[in-house]
Order: C-alpha cells, then sequence, then structure tokens
C-alpha cells in the first residue's frame, strides 16, 4: 500500500482532522440528537482508514502509537465498570444516574453516566474495527 | 447430622487426590484414600445396634422438590449391609493396592478418583430411597467401572471391556429408569418406602409385569445374569484391587440389592419367582461349567462370580415364595441369600487379592505356566486354600453353612405347588447339584493347579516370591473372616444379616427379633443336605482327578455361536449401520447442510403460516408509498442484481456496496437518521475492508457448477424470500400486543434524562444487550487478529494424527 | 410501502441464499453481506413504516418512528460488520491454506469423522 499522491496526502491531512471533530462531535450529541457511541467509533475509524490508504500503515503506526487491542480492551471495561459501578450505591445493576450541572464555560449541562458506557462502545468499536483493519492489511 | 451427605464423601475427598497425588510424592496416595472408607466403616457400624432391633434412620436432601425428587439416605438392615460391605472390602481393597500399585509407574491420581467416585455412587445406590436419586447413582457406578476397567486405557483389551461393560450396564440401567417411571406412574410417588406401602394394589395393573421385567433387566445385566455376563470376564482387565472390589464384592451385588429391595413389591408376581430363580440358577450352572474351561486364574474366578452371583440370585427368587405361602421350609431361602452375600465377599475378594499377588510375583495369571508354588508362597497358599474350599463349600468354612442353607432351599422348592411348580420343580435341586459338583471342580482347579504340582521351570517371566506384607494383610484379614464367620454364623446372623431379612420380608417379619433361624453346620445323618454335599464331593474330587481327559470338551463349542461373537456382531452391525445412515444425509458439504436449513425453515414456516391461519395481510395499516422510496428500490433491485450476475470480484464488491448505500438511504426516508449514519460509515469501512483483502481474495469462478445443481439452489432461494415476504407481511399485520414505543416516549426524559430514544434504548434501557454486542464486536476483531497474526507453525505438524 | 418492501427484502433474501448455496468461497460472503442487509429491512419493516419525525424528542414533533427496531437494527448493523470482517478473513485464509475456494472441495476427510 505505498501510494505517493502529494494531493490525497495533504488533503487528508486536513480531513482528517475535520472528520475526527465531527465524529467526537456526534459521539456527545448522542444521547440528544442522532449519533452516539457506534456512529461516533465508526466515523472515527472511517478518519483512521483515510489516513491509511493515503499514507501507509508504518507511517500510520508512527503517527498514533495505539495497540488496538488495549483499547478495545479499555473500552470492555470502561462499559462494564460502568455498569457494575451501580451496584456501589446499592441500586441494581446497569441503573444510570445523571444530573445537571451549571459549569464555567460549558453553562448549563447534563451530566450522565451512559455517557461513560457509550465511551466504552466507542472505545471498543474503534479498537475492533483498527484491530480488523490494521491486520487485513498488514498480511503481506 | 444430615448422614445423607456422607455419600458425597468420598467424591468431596477425590476432589483433593490429584493435588496429593502432585504434591506429595513421597507418600503413596492410597494411604490418603485408605482414611475415607475406614470412617465411614466406623459410622455406619455404629448403626448396628440400631438395625438390630429393627429400626431405621432416614436423612433427607432435597434436589428437585417440584418433580418429588431428593437425595434420601435410608438406612436399615438390607442398605446397612451393603454399605458396610462397601466401606468394608473398600478399605481392605484401598490397603492392598496400595501394594499392588506402584506409586513412581502408575497415574495413582486417576484411579483413587474413580475409585472414590465408585465408593459414592455405590454407597448412593444401596442408601437411596428414591428411585430416581437411585438411577442416578447406578448408572455412576458404570461409568466409574468403565474408567476403572479402561485404567490402563493404553491396552486394546481394556478399552474394549470397558466399553462393552458400559454398553451392558447402561443398556440395563436405561431399561431400569423405564421400570421406576412406570413405578412411579403406578404409585404416584419416588419414593420405595411409599411405593413397598402401596404394592398390594399393584398386582393386576397394566404396568405391572413391564414395569417388573424391566426392573429385572437392570439388576441381570448389574449383576451378570445369563445371558447379560458377557461383560464380567472381559472386564477383568482392570486391575486386580479394581477386580476385587467393584467385580466381585460391591458393583456386581448391586443388581442382587436391587431384587432384594424390590422384592416386597414385586413377589407377588408369579414371572418374579420364576424369572429371578430360574435365571438365577441357569447363570449358577454356565458360570460354574465355564470356569472350568478358563486357563487366566481371574476369569476362573470371573466366572465364578457369574455362577455365585446366580446362586444368590436364585435363592433371592426362592425367598420371594415366602410371599405366596406360609410352609416354614420356605423361610431359609432369604436368610441363606444374604449369608451367602457376605461370605461370597470374603472368600471372592481373598482369591481375588491372591490371584493378583500370583499375577504380581510371577509376571503371569496363565495356569497352564503356574504349579508348585506352595513351597515359595506359603502364606497365599493358606489364604488361596482357605478361600477355595469355602467356595466349593466344605467345612470348617464360611461357604459350607451358606451352601447348606442353599441346597436345603433348592430341595424345598419341590414342596412348592402354585405356578406349575409342583411339575418342574424338580428341576432345581438337580441343577443346583450339578452346579455345585462343577463349582468343587473349579475351586480345587483354581487353588491345586496354581499352588500344587510341579514347577514349570522357565516358563514364568519372574522369579517368584513370596508377597510383601503389607500385599497379604488384607488377603489374610479376609482369610480369617472365612473361618471365623463357620464358628460364630449366629452371631453374624444376630448382627447383619437378620435385620437384612427383616428388611427384605416385611410380611414375614415386624423385627428381626422375629426370624427364629438358627444356623448349625450339623444337622443329622437324616438331613438331605448332607448327603448332597457328600455326593458333591465324591463326584467332584473323580471329575478334579480326570479334568486332563474331559477338558478338551470345551473347544468343542465353535467361536461363532457364542454369545460374546453375538455381541460383537450386534456392535459391529450397529456401527456400520449407523454410518451408513449418517453417510447418506451427511455429505461433508457445506451446501447440503445449508440446502436442509433453509428448506426447512421456509416448509416448517409456510406450513404453519396456512395451517394456522397466522397469514393475514391488513391493506389499511400500510403507509402511502414515496417516489424517493420507488426510485430508491429501483436501485437497490439494480445493486443485487449486479451482485448476482457481476463476472468480476471487484464489480462484485463495488455493487454489494451500492447495496449498503441504497439501504442507509432506505433509512434516511423511514426516518431512522442514526441507522443511516452508521449504515454509511459501516458501508464505507466495509468496502475499505474489502479492498485491503483485494489480494487475497480468489476470483470468482463458478466451478463448473451444472444447470440443475444452478436450479435447485434458484428453487430453494426463492421458496426463503416467498417465507420471508409472507413473514414480513403478516407479521407487520397483526400486532398481537400495543408497542413498547409509547413506553420509551413517555419516559425518556423524565428516567433516563436523554432525547435521542434510539440511543437511549442501546445505553440505557437495553445497555445489557450493547454491552454483548460489543464482546462480540471485540471476540470479532481479536479472532480477525488470531487467524492472520497466529499460524501456529502448522507446516511442521498439519495432521495430528500423523 | 409495506408490500414495496416486503417484495424487496424478498428479493434480497433469495438473492443471499442463492450465493450462499454457490461454490465460489467469495459469492458465500457476498450472500451473507447481502444476508444482513435483508435482516435489517425485515426488522424495520415488521415494526411498521409509519412515523413522520425520527424518534428523537422534539417540542413539535408528536408521531414517531418506532424507535425499538431501529435500536435493534443498529446492533445489528455493527455486529454483521464485525462477522462480516471475521467471515472474509476466514474466506481468505481458508483460500490461502488450501489453494481453492471451490466449496465442494472443502469437506473433511474420512480419518477425521
Amino acid at each position: 500500500m505505498r501510494t505517493n499522491d502529494v494531493i490525497l496526502q495533504t488533503t487528508t491531512k486536513v480531513v482528517f482532522f475535520i472528520i475526527f471533530l465531527f465524529a467526537i462531535h456526534i459521539f456527545f450529541a448522542g444521547h440528544y440528537t442522532p449519533g452516539g457511541g457506534f456512529v461516533g467509533g465508526l466515523l472515527t475509524t472511517g478518519a483512521l482508514v483515510l489516513l491509511l490508504l493515503a499514507f501507509d500503515l508504518k507511517t500510520v503506526q508512527k503517527a498514533l502509537p495505539f495497540n488496538f487491542v488495549i483499547v478495545i480492551g479499555i473500552g470492555l471495561l470502561l462499559a462494564l465498570g460502568t455498569a457494575a459501578g451501580s451496584i456501589l450505591f446499592n441500586v441494581p445493576f446497569f441503573t444510570h444516574a445523571f444530573d445537571d450541572f451549571t459549569l464555567p464555560l460549558f453553562g448549563e449541562t447534563s451530566l450522565h453516566t451512559a455517557m461513560l458506557f457509550d465511551a466504552g462502545v466507542y472505545l471498543v468499536v474503534v479498537g475492533s474495527a483498527m484491530t480488523i483493519i490494521q491486520s487485513i492489511g498488514g498480511d503481506a | 447430622m444430615e448422614f445423607v451427605l456422607l455419600i458425597f464423601l468420598p467424591i468431596v475427598a477425590a476432589l483433593f487426590i490429584p493435588f496429593l497425588f502432585k504434591r506429595m510424592k513421597r507418600i503413596h496416595t492410597g494411604w490418603f484414600v485408605l482414611a475415607v472408607p475406614l470412617v465411614l466403616f466406623l459410622y455406619y457400624a455404629t448403626y448396628i445396634p440400631s438395625t438390630m432391633d429393627g429400626g431405621h434412620a432416614i436423612s433427607e436432601l432435597q434436589w428437585i422438590p417440584s418433580l418429588g425428587i431428593s437425595f434420601v439416605s435410608y438406612i436399615d438392615g438390607l442398605s446397612l449391609l451393603f454399605s458396610l460391605l462397601i466401606t468394608g472390602i473398600g478399605s481392605l481393597v484401598v490397603l492392598y493396592s496400595i501394594f499392588y500399585l506402584d506409586k513412581n509407574k502408575e497415574k495413582l491420581g486417576n484411579f483413587y478418583v474413580y475409585l472414590l467416585l465408585f465408593m459414592s455412587a455405590m454407597l448412593g445406590v444401596v442408601q437411596s430411597d428414591n428411585v430416581i436419586s437411585l438411577y442416578l447413582f447406578w448408572e455412576l457406578t458404570s461409568i466409574s467401572s468403565f474408567l476403572l476397567i479402561g485404567y490402563w486405557y493404553t491396552r486394546d483389551r481394556s478399552r474394549f471391556g470397558a466399553l462393552k461393560s458400559m454398553m451392558i450396564t447402561v443398556f440395563g440401567g436405561l431399561m431400569m429408569l423405564g421400570g421406576f417411571v412406570l413405578l412411579g406412574i403406578m404409585g404416584d410417588t419416588y419414593s420405595i418406602r411409599e411405593l413397598i406401602a402401596s404394592a398390594p394394589d399393584f398386582v393386576g395393573h397394566d404396568y405391572f409385569t413391564l414395569a417388573l421385567v424391566l426392573l429385572l433387566l437392570g439388576a441381570f445385566t448389574k449383576s451378570a445374569q445369563f445371558p447379560f455376563y458377557i461383560w464380567l470376564p472381559d472386564a477383568m482387565e482392570a486391575p486386580t484391587p479394581v477386580s476385587a472390589y467393584l467385580h466381585s464384592a460391591t458393583m456386581v451385588k448391586a443388581g442382587l440389592y436391587l431384587v432384594a429391595r424390590f422384592t416386597p413389591i414385586f413377589a407377588f408376581s408369579e414371572v418374579w419367582v420364576w424369572l429371578v430363580t430360574g435365571i438365577g440358577l441357569l447363570t449358577l450352572f454356565w458360570g460354574s461349567l465355564f470356569a472350568v474351561k478358563q486357563t487366566d486364574l481371574k476369569a476362573i474366578l470371573a466366572f465364578s462370580t457369574v455362577s455365585q452371583l446366580g446362586l444368590i440370585m436364585s435363592l433371592l427368587g426362592a425367598g420371594a415364595i415366602t410371599f405366596h405361602s406360609d410352609d416354614a421350609v420356605f423361610k431359609f431361602a432369604m436368610f441363606a441369600a444374604i449369608f451367602h452375600l457376605i461370605n461370597h465377599a470374603t472368600f471372592k475378594g481373598s482369591l481375588f487379592m491372591i490371584a493378583g499377588i500370583v499375577d504380581h510375583e510371577t509376571g503371569t495369571r496363565d495356569i497352564r505356566k503356574l504349579g508348585g508354588l506352595m513351597s515359595i508362597m506359603p502364606v497365599s497358599f493358606s489364604v488361596a486354600f482357605i478361600g477355595s474350599m469355602s467356595m466349593a463349600g466344605l467345612p470348617p468354612f464360611n461357604g459350607f453353612l451358606s451352601k447348606e442353607m442353599f441346597l436345603q432351599s433348592m430341595v424345598a422348592i419341590r414342596q412348592f405347588e402354585l405356578f406349575q411348580f409342583d411339575t418342574w420343580g424338580i428341576l432345581f435341586p438337580v441343577i443346583a447339584w450339578i452346579a455345585s459338583v462343577f463349582t468343587f471342580v473349579y475351586s480345587f482347579y483354581f487353588v491345586f493347579r496354581t499352588f500344587a504340582g510341579k514347577r514349570k521351570e522357565g516358563q514364568l517371566p519372574q522369579e517368584p516370591h513370596e508377597a510383601p506384607v503389607g500385599m497379604l494383610v488384607s488377603p489374610i484379614i479376609l482369610g480369617v473372616l472365612v473361618v471365623g464367620i463357620f464358628f460364630i454364623p449366629n452371631l453374624v446372623a444376630k448382627w447383619l444379616i437378620k435385620p437384612a431379612v427383616a428388611a427384605i420380608q416385611p410380611n414375614l417379619y415386624s423385627q428381626p427379633g422375629d426370624i427364629d433361624i438358627h444356623v448349625a453346620a450339623w444337622h443329622g445323618f437324616k438331613s438331605v443336605e448332607l448327603w448332597l454335599t457328600v455326593g458333591v464331593i465324591i463326584v467332584g474330587a473323580l471329575l478334579f482327578i480326570s479334568l486332563s481327559k474331559w477338558q478338551k470338551v470345551y473347544g468343542l463349542q465353535p467361536a461363532k455361536f457364542s454369545l460374546n461373537a453375538l455381541y460383537d456382531g450386534m456392535m459391529s452391525f450397529s456401527e456400520k449401520g449407523m454410518n451408513r445412515i449418517s453417510r447418506f444425509y451427511m455429505t461433508g458439504l457445506i451446501r447440503t447442510y445449508m440446502i436442509y436449513i433453509f428448506a426447512f425453515i421456509s416448509v416448517a414456516v409456510l406450513v404453519i403460516l396456512f395451517t394456522q391461519d397466522a397469514f393475514v395481510v391488513d391493506m389499511d395499516s400500510f403507509a402511502h408509498i414515496g417516489v424517493y422510496s420507488v426510485i430508491n428500490a429501483v436501485i437497490l433491485l439494480l445493486a443485487v442484481c449486479f451482485v448476482l450476475l457481476s463476472k468480476t470480484r471487484l464489480a462484485a464488491i463495488i455493487a454489494l456496496g451500492a447495496v449498503g448505500y441504497s439501504v442507509a438511504l432506505f433509512f434516511v426516508i423511514f426516518k431512522a437518521p442514526d441507522l443511516a449514519l452508521t449504515q454509511l460509515v459501516i458501508e464505507t469501512v466495509s468496502v475499505a475492508l474489502f479492498l485491503l483483502a483485494f489480494k487475497h481474495l480468489p476470483a470468482l469462478k463458478d466451478h463448473g457448477e451444472t444447470v440443475k445443481t444452478k436450479m435447485t439452489n434458484g428453487i430453494v432461494a426463492i421458496g426463503v424470500g416467498i417465507t420471508v415476504t409472507l413473514v414480513a407481511l403478516s407479521a407487520h399485520s397483526q400486532k398481537l400486543i400495543p408497542s413498547i414505543a409509547q413506553y420509551y416516549k413517555d419516559t425518556v426524559k423524565t428516567e433516563a434524562g436523554g432525547g435521542n430514544i434510539v440511543n437511549v434504548i442501546l445505553v440505557d434501557y437495553r445497555g445489557f444487550d450493547t454491552l454483548f454486542e460489543i464482546a462480540v464486536l471485540s471476540i470479532a476483531g481479536i479472532g480477525v487478529l488470531g487467524m492472520i497474526k497466529l499460524r501456529l507453525g502448522r507446516k511442521e505438524n498439519s495432521d495430528e494424527n500423523k | 410501502m409495506e408490500l414495496l418492501m416486503a417484495i424487496l427484502i424478498g428479493v434480497l433474501f433469495t438473492a443471499a441464499v442463492y450465493l450462499i448455496l454457490s461454490r465460489s468461497l467469495l459469492k458465500v460472503i457476498l450472500g451473507t453481506g447481502l444476508l444482513s442487509h435483508g435482516a435489517h429491512l425485515l426488522i424495520l419493516t415488521m415494526g411498521g413504516l409509519g412515523g413522520s419525525a425520527p424518534p428523537v424528542l422534539d417540542k413539535e414533533a408528536t408521531n414517531f418512528a418506532d424507535p425499538l427496531p431501529q435500536a435493534l437494527i443498529l446492533t445489528a448493523i455493527v455486529i454483521s460488520f464485525g462477522v462480516t470482517a471475521f467471515m472474509l478473513v476466514l474466506a481468505y485464509r481458508t483460500y490461502g491454506e488450501h489453494k481453492t475456494d471451490n466449496m465442494n472441495l472443502m469437506r473433511g476427510n474420512d480419518e477425521h469423522d
């Protein structure tokens, strides 16, 4: 997968961040408007795939030195931990809590434990999809 | 204390055995095991005073109360006697095995785990009051016996013998389960005590005889009665301690226990008396006849066990006569059965141990190579002599007493007048007498061909010498019992036999003290038994002296017509037949299986749709058709056609992507923004995935599919398509319960604090689904990684069978 | 609309089953892809296609589409992605190992029965 396309590479550098920011936005917006962990995760993966197509596998791995299998693990732990955390407060497994806060800068905001769970989903989706793509791409 | 839990003590102990075997290499694992049966024996012995007075003890552990299934430990005279046998002989056998099995060479961890498993199972069999848990333990004895016979699993004969015993005893066990279920239907309870209480009502019930026969099949297979005995000689491949324990003293007596336990229920039946007595006697005769043919020490003992089990079985059958006649002459049979059961355990146990010693010290069990060991192994010879003489029925050994009572009972049968016994009754003492003669012959054959005569130099694999002391302890204890019981039979009767007999014949005795049988060695010159015994000795001695002249007669029986050949034939026939049947439809091709699945789905669903009037189309509920949808549908159809018809893989992959995008458009049209977003991104990533894998993928070829296979595929495919269409329509048209959607709409803000219902369902309402889903996704990801990264040296080691 | 969709789903399933039954390994993969698309649309159609607004709380909207099928499908889409990727790799690794993509030749040999 060695390409030497200057236009693609230059565009990609900009577009990657746009897609990535959009993914983050969609992820956080998920609770109120369409979006969420799955879509956010997949969009992030899409951005990374674009990087992979424009540059080669080694370059991307150097720029983003994650082991995506570990990302899967962190995601699963986060999701399971959020779900199990409710046991500590003596409520059934998977009970979420939420409340409205007034934060400086953000103003009226509601914080939600479901968000943490969704973050777990996000990480697992990115981790799994990237594991699959990197493995296939790296298979000589 | 809930003593029902003690049944499980050996299994619990078995959990620790592998650790002890691994960690404590210096001490033979058997020493730890020995504690288990010893403690249990001492514990159960404390029940003797209570059962002597006709008392009993019950302890219950609920298992499946809704079905009336529980673990019940019911200790009365009969189950106590068996429990003592199991733990007592068990202790001696474990002690013997410590010296028999080398701690450095053998896999003792496995051996003792199996042995303890068996001990629990056997205790469960004899103590269970609930027939279902009795069945459970019964099969567990078969399984542990299977494992123990196959202990030296590298030997072909061991595996063959293990499988054979398993096939036959498990077959019998299943039949027995059928009998139990029928009993449960008749009596509306699974408790044996309650069944016995309502037994008189069963006579004449439609199921009564069927239940009886099924139950007897279980007992006969387990106790190696004719014609099922064939598994027992092959089971002799087990290590000798196992043969002594399972295949002579305890497990094979489970069938006798079963017959004894159910005597109060079935003894009212004519069939019961005939079958139990007749089969028992036939087995006695058959076993003794063929024991003389054998040349392997353990095979002789195996056939003698078969024959002795038949003897006890026939006595149990004769004992059932007391349910039909009040004549005092019939009362001896049941007493004799229990008495001989104890005696057999003592003398046969010691003989097996001696056979093991001979094998261990000389390296062979072939009686043709043995001889003249008397001077080298004097202790072993003495024990073997005591055991054999007891088996032959000579004084002053315990076998003499029970054998006398046996002959007495058989003679008494002539006086029974019901069920055509007045015509055929004379056969019983005649067969019993002939069998006793052969018993005499094989007993002498066993002991004198091994220990007396000239030594055959150079025929033995090892230089013979006397066994170590530890190995001799157990057979000596049993030998002492053989002699001891002869001198104190009435004490043994009071402690053990009478309580057991009273438990079997509640119609005759309300408590053990009522039994007015006194055992005596001398009945005076007028007693028939004495002269029968004298006859046995004279004829038997003559036959033994001339043995070498007539033993060849056995060679006349062609191997083709033996029961073993029948078994082998049945096994290979069923194996081949089953293979042929499964080859017929298991082609090994995924396509065939897929066709089965798809065809079955469409046929089953269509039949149900139309027979149950489930197919309803409600045109009014349909949404209106939009222009965009029609256009999109056309695009989708075109894309599908492209996937089907494309000749190159690149075109097919792109067409598949097109299908995905148009599905995403449908999601947009149908107001599902989350789905549309996800589908769009997924489709992009998927196409990228396909293109990444492109260079690895094979070209599109049809591999010479004929028109005929294409037609078949097409028909199945269209069938599935039509089915799905109809299901979609009728599922949409009839809503049996209102949608939960309204609940979500009402609560999403208040309960979950969210706005996007789909996302809230995913992370909150149905968070469990999502949790498992991401787990599946991770597994898929790691699976892909594994398939690509880990190529486990398959080049060198591609086939483990090579 | 539901009638049209039902027929469309039928076509998708027909095509998918036909491909799955073919001898070429790649066609089997394509078939499973089509099958999952068909299944997603099937769930959506069974739930009903009415509804004039997406299932997102809004001041004006009252006639939502049914959110439950959508949530189920969302899960299914992601799972089917994982499964398709798995099948794809399984297929090409099989092809690499056995040097054939003919399903008729891929069967256990008798020794391993």
